[in-house]
């Protein structure tokens, strides 16, 4: 049986693994796919709550990067698995307190507030995906260094990478604490109200220690405060395209209705 | 509490940006002020313990359930405010990239609400007063700072959480993405977070003792040296005493309150007065629904016999490009389709490379 603390630390090892494979979104530059993933939340999120046609024309920007990256979408649904349902549920409530209808379809009037539910949880899951995306295929190092390239200040850069590393050392070990503790104390739902401030306490009284030593030895191999990234990632002609047009894309279909303007060419 | 990116407009999210941007600002530039790289490794640990300390299942006594540490609060007075703030910052930006709790849109938001509060509101305006405060001083010292670290524990963190969830009601009411009324969205929220902050503060309280009772120097504000400088009387805790109060009870009188929507009938309710167009508010542009009126209306169509059948007034979806648009999507559909087939290609392409 897993805890979930080596739940979750198994959940990074697994986008570790997944950002380390060598695709052809992969390859791209770090910082033109962190510029694309926040334009396409910006301009997915900011759509009308009716125009749902014209937000349909974002599903291909996941659906491509899902296939050129060979990312299988199952892995981003496990994810989306808890926060899902709390957007879907804010949601929930439109098509009560929003009931003019918007459209017919066929014989039956579809509702203002249906529209907006769906509208509501297309963008959850485009985002999602979209931020998902972003992590599975760009290490967290090349992240950092597109962070700097946007001028995150560097002390928030440094913490970001050190603390990354430090998390799966400490669910590690928080992972034996827990199944030593219930081994000891079976059928027990959660930490006995005895043990709250010595269970945790003592870990972190541990990583205080563990910390300063982290410093001494990082101080020995003359650390002076922060990283120095290679400047492997020079931005490619590709990498400038592939960013190009789909910001181009994003900022088209936001303000055109694309999915529309497709139908009235044929009918 | 994590905000997701769909539940915000990006005004609003650009403002919380912003908002939180400037606390960044002024926390870098204040630990500049000190050893900031013998700290950043004690951040990072901390942070990394913080992280790892949510997934601690704590069974509540007395109830089958158990509740989580968030860890706000914690961090600072471990770090401090400043470098606690950042901390939380990284421990944010991990969960939304890869935990896809809240998101990177909805980041600027979640750092002001679950940080921001907890950090600076809950340290300067409680966590600090109380702790150098004079109470408790007849049971001697140290039982004296134990029950002051309970005390601000629980204290802080029910008035940070409060102001937290509030202030998640009123972005998600402001981006208007949600029919929701303001009032039954406040009325969902705060008691939850009364219940969440409460088991946050006990948890909280209890590692703190702990660590005052083995290594007190960690903590901080509890050195008698340093903090008899701003020794306060127990006058200035009541005080602050009284703001906790007023920020829980003012969750509660919303709550209570025959008019739940306070809020909004201030602003958008007495338009018919003039009021709105006045103060230069103008409810379209505004982004906030009038809930009250939603829900008459929900009222009154439940109600009525027969529903009313005008179409909704939104120039964007006339009935007449119905068709067309549900044409185009229905080609947006197949184009998607056809290029999760084409991943074939790729996937060739990737095993050609491998053999």
């Amino acid at each position: 049986m897993m805890n979930q603390a080596s739940e979750a630390w198994s959940e990074f090892k697994a986008m570790d693994e997944l950002a380390g494979q060598a695709s052809v979104i992969h390859r791209l530059h770090p910082l033109v796919k962190l510029l694309v993933t926040i334009v396409y939340i910006a301009a997915a999120v900011s759509f009308p709550k009716y125009n749902l046609s014209g937000l349909l024309v974002m599903v291909l920007y996941p659906v491509f990067v899902f296939q050129a990256s060979l990312i299988p979408i199952r892995t981003c649904f496990r994810k989306m698995r808890v926060v899902l349902p709390l957007v879907c549920a804010v949601g929930l409530f439109n098509p009560f307190f929003d009931r003019a209808p918007l459209f017919m379809l066929g014989g039956l009037a579809v509702s203002g507030g249906v529209v907006s539910m769906l509208s509501l949880m297309m963008k959850g899951i485009f985002s999602l995906m979209a931020s998902f995306l972003l992590i599975a295929t760009t290490p967290i190092e090349s992240l950092c260094q597109a962070l700097r390239q946007m001028h995150v200040p560097k002390i928030l850069v440094t913490l970001l990478l050190l603390t990354y590393r430090y998390i799966s050392v400490l669910l590690e070990e928080l992972s034996v604490m827990l199944d030593a503790y219930h081994l000891r104390a079976p059928g027990q739902k959660g930490i006995h109200v005895s043990a709250w401030g010595a269970f945790l306490g003592q870990l972190l009284l541990r990583s205080m220690d563990r910390a300063s030593a982290l410093y001494e030895s990082m101080q020995l191999r003359g650390w002076s405060g922060a990283f120095y990234y290679v400047r492997g990632g020079r931005l490619t002609v590709t990498s400038l395209l592939y960013g190009v047009f789909w910001i181009a894309l994003f900022l088209l279909a936001r303000l055109v209705n694309l999915s529309q303007l497709l139908g009235t060419l044929l009918v | 509490m994590h905000m997701a990116d769909a539940l915000l407009a990006p005004a609003v999210a650009a403002t919380m940006y912003a908002a939180s941007a400037v606390a960044t600002g002024v926390s870098i530039r204040e630990l500049r002020k000190d050893e900031t790289p013998q700290k950043l490794p004690t951040m990072a640990v901390m942070a990394a313990l913080v992280f790892a300390g949510q997934m601690i299942n704590y069974a509540i006594p007395g109830t089958g359930s158990s509740g989580h540490l968030c860890g706000g609060m914690m961090l600072t007075a471990v770090l401090g405010p400043f470098a606690g703030f950042l901390s939380m910052i990284v421990i944010l930006a991990i969960q939304a990239l890869f935990f896809a709790d809240g998101g990177l849109l909805a980041l600027g938001a979640n750092i002001w609400n679950m940080s921001f509060y907890g950090c600076f509101a809950g340290y300067f305006l409680i966590y600090r007063p109380i702790l150098r405060g004079g109470l408790f001083s007849g049971r001697g010292r140290r039982a004296a700072v134990r029950l002051r670290i309970i005390l601000a524990s629980v204290l802080g963190c029910v008035a940070t959480l409060q102001l937290g969830a509030f202030s998640v009601v009123l972005e998600t009411a402001l981006s208007g993405v949600t029919e929701l009324p303001f009032g039954a969205f406040v009325a969902v929220m705060q008691p939850i977070h009364l219940a969440i902050g409460l088991v946050e503060g006990l948890v909280t309280a209890a590692v703190l003792v702990f660590i005052y009772e083995s290594r007190p120097e960690l903590l901080m504000d509890v050195d008698p040296d340093a903090g008899a400088a701003g020794r306060r009387s127990a006058a200035s805790t009541l005080v602050v005493l009284a703001v906790v109060v007023a920020v829980v009870g003012g969750g509660f009188s919303l709550l209570a309150s025959g008019n739940p929507d306070g809020l909004e009938w201030s602003m958008f309710g007495n338009a018919e007065s003039g009021y709105s167009a006045n103060m230069g508010l103008d409810e379209a542009r505004f982004g906030v629904e009038s809930s009250a009126a939603d829900t008459v209306a929900a009222l009154q169509e439940k109600v009525s016999f027969l529903p009313d059948y005008a179409f909704a007034n939104d120039a964007e979806n006339p009935v007449g490009t119905t068709v067309s648009g549900l044409l185009g999507s229905a080609l947006v559909a197949g184009a998607a389709l056809l290029i999760a087939f084409a991943g074939g290609f790729f996937r060739k392409k990737a095993g050609a490379q491998k053999s």
